[in-house]
């Protein structure tokens, strides 16, 4: 049967001993990709691997990825919202892996957002 | 939705928005009967009795709410697909069972698919949220238990590290040939 190994969790808390919760603190950036019905069926599952594989890359620990229901645009997902601290949120449609790969280096991790992927820049923000 | 995975994903979405603190997951399947069962259970708000009536009607329930749409009809569309059904039990304030039954072999059965990634976006999106996963089918058995990995990391490291879904993730890999349609011919 396959089961957690408790070794492996105890070699994972030995690993992060001093670094101090860092995820729980303040974020500087929070990625929300939404997954209602309808983002699911077109994807969304995808994305969300695509972007935890590029985060785990970076190892960076002021990146927080969340999802949530739809967003009440069906036809454009999936889709994703990116709020950088101080910053407008960004919404970004008709996303493949691709196009989230580019959003992650270009937005998240260097904050120029990728205009020709968005659907509006503005909007509520979520903090 | 392509598989039964993604069915899974979108149902305990759900649940989530239904305030759920612990959602239970199970897939087993029965061979001698020909069936495949999919169950889950969670402990959200649960729903009255007139809303499990009419949660399945796609046109209703979108009238009554919102947090409840298409996802329940289109897993009782596929479970109906295959000479199945589709259970619904809710009691307000204690939570909600769907239980979606298969024919296993049955040539309109969407493949189970990928799990692994299911459970890794549900506790990376939810990490406050507690899983248990029991998974019994194709001569395979995997459990996951989130409050059991919850308690050894012990409040130091949160289920959404990297390094923990990935834990997670390798759970669900197969060793063997990759998985395709199980009743279907070799890719």
């Amino acid at each position: 049967m396959g089961k957690i190994k408790v070794e492996d969790l105890k070699k994972i808390k030995e690993a992060m001993k001093g670094t101090v919760n860092l995820r729980e603190g303040q974020h500087r950036v929070k990625i929300t990709v939404h997954m209602g019905t309808c983002g699911i069926a077109a994807g969304a599952r995808k994305i969300m691997d695509v972007l935890l594989a590029e985060l785990g890359d970076t190892g960076k620990t002021d990146i927080m990825l969340t999802t949530s229901g739809c967003a009440g645009l069906c036809n454009h997902e999936p889709m994703i919202t990116v709020e950088v601290k101080d910053s407008a949120p960004v919404k970004y449609i008709d996303l493949s892996d691709e196009k989230a790969i580019k959003i992650f280096d270009e937005h998240i991790l260097k904050n120029n957002p990728v205009v020709e992927y968005a659907l509006s820049m503005g909007s509520e923000t979520t903090y | 939705m392509q598989d039964l995975s993604l069915h899974i994903l979108d149902i305990v979405e759900n649940s989530t928005k239904a305030g759920a603190t612990l959602v239970k997951i199970q897939i087993i399947e029965d061979t001698d009967k020909n069936l495949l069962q999919i169950i889950i259970e969670d402990n959200g708000h649960g729903m009255d009795p007139e809303m499990v009536k009419t949660v399945r009607d796609p046109f209703v329930t979108t009238r009554t709410t919102r947090s409840v749409g298409l996802g329940l009809s289109l897993l009782e569309q596929a479970a109906k697909e295959t000479g199945g059904d589709l259970s619904i039990i809710s009691h307000t304030g204690h939570g909600t069972t769907v239980k979606a039954t298969f024919q296993a072999n049955h040539i309109d059965r969407k493949p189970v698919g990928d799990i692994g990634s299911t459970l890794v976006s549900l506790i990376a999106g939810n990490p406050d949220i507690d899983f248990v996963y029991n998974g019994d089918f194709h001569d395979e058995s995997i459990e996951l238990d989130t409050r059991e990995v919850r308690a050894e990391l012990g409040g130091i490291v949160p289920l959404n590290d990297p390094a923990v879904l990935k834990l997670f993730r390798d759970l669900f890999k197969k060793s063997g040939k990759p998985e395709q349609h199980e009743y279907g011919p070799e890719v």
